[in-house]
């Protein structure tokens, strides 16, 4: 059934944008917000606002029963997450479905298994979709490192099975220093975690994002080609492409049938994106994880593809069978997203809410700036640091730069820092008009940066 | 007259590295130039708030958990 209302359980720049695709469907919104966010902008865009807790997200937008809670209160048949926050929070989307009440994306069981990485891997893995190659179990001895190295391919790295995070990982090219690598790192394992097993899975070095964009009923499953968003910081995304200009078609197809398997294995229903790994140099991609809700980057696929996903989303949770095939999907042109945070780029991104003193969105055709900003609007110190996402599009790679370049400066933000100037040095650097990055390349870019200033 | 610790960022203050730990400093306690007092969490990051000079901590001008400005004063000390 055609949803009629919705309550959105999301803040910021993305809050706006549901409450617009919203209103152009013809829905009722309710739009959640904390003490701190009851002047906002989808606050006044919508046509009822709940005050669901104080400032803290914890105690507010991450509040499963005050969200709950002012669900069933506000009568609204149907609600949309967002991304972050509660969006793939089993336990809250078997709360709304137990209250009878329409979650705008997948069922509480599809989020549980593709959020565990093992299960995601696992049904991976069943749909023949290509994982980054494993070790199987621990590895046990040296004899077995040496099996299972040559079947993984160099080259491997290695990491205490007990460990966490980053710590004892060692990088393996060649059977040669596996010999000498193994054994320590095995004794290092024991001595930190009392136990010598190790994980072995192939290195990608310089390895590239890649995200495909899908939609599921249910039933059919398309997708809507790739993004990619290798340029991070603090594995956050900065800066994001579609299309990824370095596949091949033959890649690309793969890529993307991959991904609908994958969707259409688990009977996917929503708005989903699937993140690969690829090696430039191989040219191989391998799924790493799924996330089952709107993506913070879905704008570019919108602008290369002319398809609204989150008025697709809405569509989908209503009731709606795909209205379109995939022959009916194309990819024309080339888009660009740059996220805007209220961060100090000169000083180490050090945060900087406050007062918008003026504010002038970048206009333009083929310009679209989401955000959360007005003039007088203060930017709170409680959540996120995204205040907007400005996306480009133009018929090549190189003129989409340029009109990002030409977007950023039209874009006036005072009375707070963000991360324009960044992406304005980005966006006339030579290495990023040829494309040649990947996920660690702007940490040290920034860093020869740095050096270089204090240098001068 | 006292010197008064101020907020270097607007955000939440804390006077724990985490809710299961014990505060860094009492009131009264001895503070060392450079040593971290307290934290303050702003846009999902934390960012520590430290003593510029050595002395003693006499008293916090805010709760743990209480919202701050930047500039705002944290603690007096002698």
């Amino acid at each position: 059934m055609a949803i009629k209302s919705l309550f959105i359980a999301n803040r910021g720049e993305i809050a706006v944008r549901i409450n617009k695709a919203a209103k152009a469907l013809g829905i009722r919104t309710i739009q959640a917000a904390s003490e701190a966010d009851t002047d906002s902008l989808a606050c006044r865009l919508a046509d009822e606002m709940v005050v669901i807790g104080p400032a803290q997200a914890a105690k507010s937008y991450l509040n499963v029963e005050a969200i709950v809670q002012a669900i069933k209160a506000s009568g609204a048949d149907a609600v949309h997450p967002g991304y972050g926050f509660l969006s793939e929070n089993p336990r809250f989307v078997s709360a709304v479905e137990a209250a009878g009440i329409t979650f705008v994306g997948p069922d509480a069981g599809t989020i549980a298994k593709m959020g565990d990485k093992a299960m995601a891997r696992a049904e991976a893995v069943a749909a023949g979709v290509p994982v980054v190659p494993g070790s199987e179990g621990r590895v046990a001895d040296l004899d077995d490192a040496r099996r299972q190295a040559a079947r993984i391919g160099y080259p491997v790295m290695i990491k205490a099975s007990a460990g966490g995070g980053g710590r004892g990982i060692r990088i393996v090219e060649n059977e040669a220093s596996l010999e000498t690598l193994v054994p320590q790192a095995m004794a290092e394992a024991r001595a930190s975690f009392g136990d010598d097993g190790l994980y072995m899975e192939r290195y990608i070095q310089n390895a590239r994002h890649i995200e495909v964009q899908v939609l599921g009923d249910g039933t059919d499953v398309v997708h809507l080609f790739e993004r990619e968003c290798s340029l991070q910081r603090k594995r956050q995304k900065v800066w994001e492409e579609a299309p990824a200009a370095m596949l091949s078609k033959a890649v690309r197809d793969a890529l993307c049938a991959s991904a609908v398997a994958l969707a259409r294995r688990v009977n996917y229903r929503n708005a989903g994106t699937l993140e690969y790994l690829y090696d430039s140099k191989t040219e191989e991609f391998f799924f790493i994880e799924m996330n089952t809700r709107i993506q913070v980057e879905h704008p570019i696929t919108e602008a290369i593809t002319g398809i609204d996903l989150v008025q697709a989303q809405l569509r989908i949770a209503g009731g709606e069978r795909l209205w379109f095939t995939q022959g009916d999907i194309t990819q024309t042109g080339h888009a660009i997203e740059v996220r805007i945070n209220a961060e100090n780029p000169a000083k180490m991104f050090m945060p900087s809410p406050g007062l918008v003193a003026s504010y002038r969105a970048p206009e333009g055709e083929n310009i679209r700036f989401d955000t959360l900003l007005f003039e007088g609007y203060r930017v709170q110190p409680y959540y996120d640091s995204l205040v907007g996402k400005l996306i480009v599009w133009a018929p090549d790679r190189s003129a989409a730069i340029a009109a990002l370049e030409n977007a950023l400066n039209g874009l006036t933000v005072e009375g707070i820092h963000t991360t324009a100037p960044l992406h304005l040095a980005l966006a006339e650097d030579a290495e990023v008009g040829k494309g040649l990055f990947h996920t660690a390349w702007l940490e040290s870019w920034m860093a020869a940066r740095a050096r270089e200033a204090s240098r001068a | 007259m006292p010197k008064r610790l101020l907020a270097p960022l607007p955000g939440l203050f804390y006077r724990r590295p985490s809710p299961e730990e014990a505060p860094f400093k009492q009131e009264g306690d001895a503070v060392a130039a450079g040593e971290t007092i307290g934290l303050i969490e702003a846009m999902k990051s934390f960012f520590p708030v430290e003593a510029e000079t050595a002395g003693k901590l006499a008293r916090f001008l805010v709760q743990d958990g209480e919202t701050v400005d930047a500039d705002q004063a944290i603690a007096e000390m002698e």
